[in-house]
C-alpha cells in the first residue's frame, strides 16, 4: 500500500490506560532475559510503552552496583507497571503493591495477579476480588490479571478495574489462546481495555487476540525464550498491529465452500 | 539492638534510623522501597524513622518479571 492511502484510512482510536493515551497496544514483561542489555534492546525492538516488573527483596552485602532494572527501563521513557507476581494472597498482592507504590514516587498503577498454584499459575480469583478491591479503596489503578470467565471479568470492571487481563493460556507456557470464544466475549463486552495476558506463544498468538477485539497483549516470555528475543519484539509489534488492522477491517465471513476469485463471465474454454 | 532484614538478622545501634540502615547496607541513593512491620516507611521518613529491637524490615527493589 502506498503511503498516501495508508493516510488516507481513518485513524484508529488509541489505547487508553488511566488517563494515558498509548500509540503501542503491546506490553511487555522484563523477566527471564539473559541480561539488562538483552531486556533493554527487546523492549525498545518491541515498541511497547507500557513495561512491567516485579518486586522483590534486595540482595543484601551482594555487588552494590549490580545494574538496576529502573536504571534500564527508565521510569521517564516508559509507563512503569509494577506486578504482584508469586503472590497468592490477596494480602500479599496488596503489600506488594503498597512497596511499589513507593519504589515509583507514588506512581499507583498497578498489575494485580494473584496466583492460585504453582502448576498452571493459573489466577486465583477469590484472593484476586478481595486484593482488588482494597487496592481500589486505596487508590490504586488496578489492571487485573484474571481467569476468562466473561462474568468475573465484567464483575472485576464493574468494581473499577481499569483494565481486564485474562489469561490465553498459563503463565509461560506458550499455548496460545485456548479458549477464543471467551476472550472474545470479554473483549466485547467490556467497557475498559481488555488484554490478552499470558499464553502467547509466537506472533500468530498475538494477532489472533487482537483480531478477537482485545485492546492489547501483555507477554514476557514469548519476546524473552525466542532464540532471538530482539527479533521476536518486532515480530510482535508487527503482529499486534496486523491483529488490530484486521479487527478494524472487519474479517470476510467464512463459508463452507469455495467461491472463485475470478469472474467466470469471459471464460473462452 | 537487632533486627530482621529481608529475613536475616542484624545488629544496629538503638534507636537506628531506616536511613543508618540503608547507609550501612551501602544502598543509599538506590531505588528501593523500605516497609517496618509490614508498614511502608516513605523516602522522606527514612532520617527521622527510628527502628525498634525486633523490628522486621524489607528493603525491595525492581527485578525483571513478567
Amino acid at each position: 500500500m502506498s503511503e498516501s492511502s495508508e493516510r488516507s484510512l481513518p485513524e484508529d482510536k488509541p489505547l487508553e490506560i488511566a488517563g494515558r493515551v498509548y500509540h503501542s497496544r503491546l506490553l511487555v514483561g522484563t523477566g527471564k532475559y539473559r541480561d539488562m542489555m538483552e531486556t533493554g534492546h527487546a523492549i525498545e525492538a518491541s515498541g511497547a510503552e507500557i513495561v512491567t516488573f516485579a518486586v522483590r527483596r534486595t540482595n543484601l552485602g551482594q555487588n552494590p552496583d549490580e545494574p538496576n532494572l529502573l536504571d534500564v527501563v527508565s521510569p521517564d521513557r516508559y509507563t512503569m507497571l509494577p506486578n504482584t507476581a508469586g503472590c497468592y494472597t490477596a494480602k500479599d498482592a496488596v503489600r506488594t503493591c503498597k512497596l511499589a507504590r513507593e519504589l515509583l514516587d507514588g506512581h499507583d498503577l498497578v498489575k494485580l495477579e494473584v496466583l492460585g498454584e504453582e502448576k498452571t499459575l493459573y489466577p486465583n480469583m477469590t484472593e484476586t476480588l478481595v486484593a482488588a478491591e482494597e487496592l481500589i479503596r486505596d487508590g490504586f489503578k488496578v489492571m487485573v490479571y484474571c481467569s476468562d470467565d466473561p462474568l468475573l471479568a465484567k464483575r472485576l470492571e464493574e468494581m473499577g478495574c481499569i483494565a481486564i487481563m485474562p489469561l490465553g493460556a498459563p503463565i509461560g507456557s506458550g499455548l496460545g489462546i485456548q479458549n477464543r470464544y471467551n476472550i472474545r466475549l470479554i473483549a466485547e463486552n467490556a467497557n475498559v481495555p481488555v488484554l490478552v495476558d499470558a499464553g502467547v506463544g509466537t506472533a500468530s498468538d498475538a494477532t489472533l487476540a487482537m483480531e478477537l477485539g482485545c485492546d492489547g497483549v501483555l507477554m514476557n516470555t514469548a519476546i524473552a525464550l525466542a532464540q532471538d528475543p530482539i527479533r521476536m519484539a518486532k515480530a510482535m509489534r508487527l503482529a499486534i498491529e496486523s491483529g488490530r488492522d484486521a479487527y478494524l477491517a472487519g474479517r470476510m465471513p467464512k463459508k463452507l465452500y469455495a467461491s472463485a476469485s475470478s469472474p467466470i463471465d469471459g471464460t473462452f474454454f | 539492638m537487632q533486627v530482621q532484614v529481608n529475613g536475616e538478622p542484624m545488629e544496629l545501634p538503638d534507636e537506628a534510623t531506616v536511613a543508618v540502615l540503608i547507609n550501612r547496607l551501602e544502598l543509599a541513593g538506590k531505588r528501593l522501597a523500605v516497609e517496618v512491620n509490614e508498614d511502608i516507611v516513605p523516602r522522606s521518613r527514612h532520617t527521622e524513622f527510628s527502628l525498634s529491637d525486633g523490628d522486621r524490615v524489607e528493603v525491595v527493589h525492581a527485578i525483571g518479571g513478567g
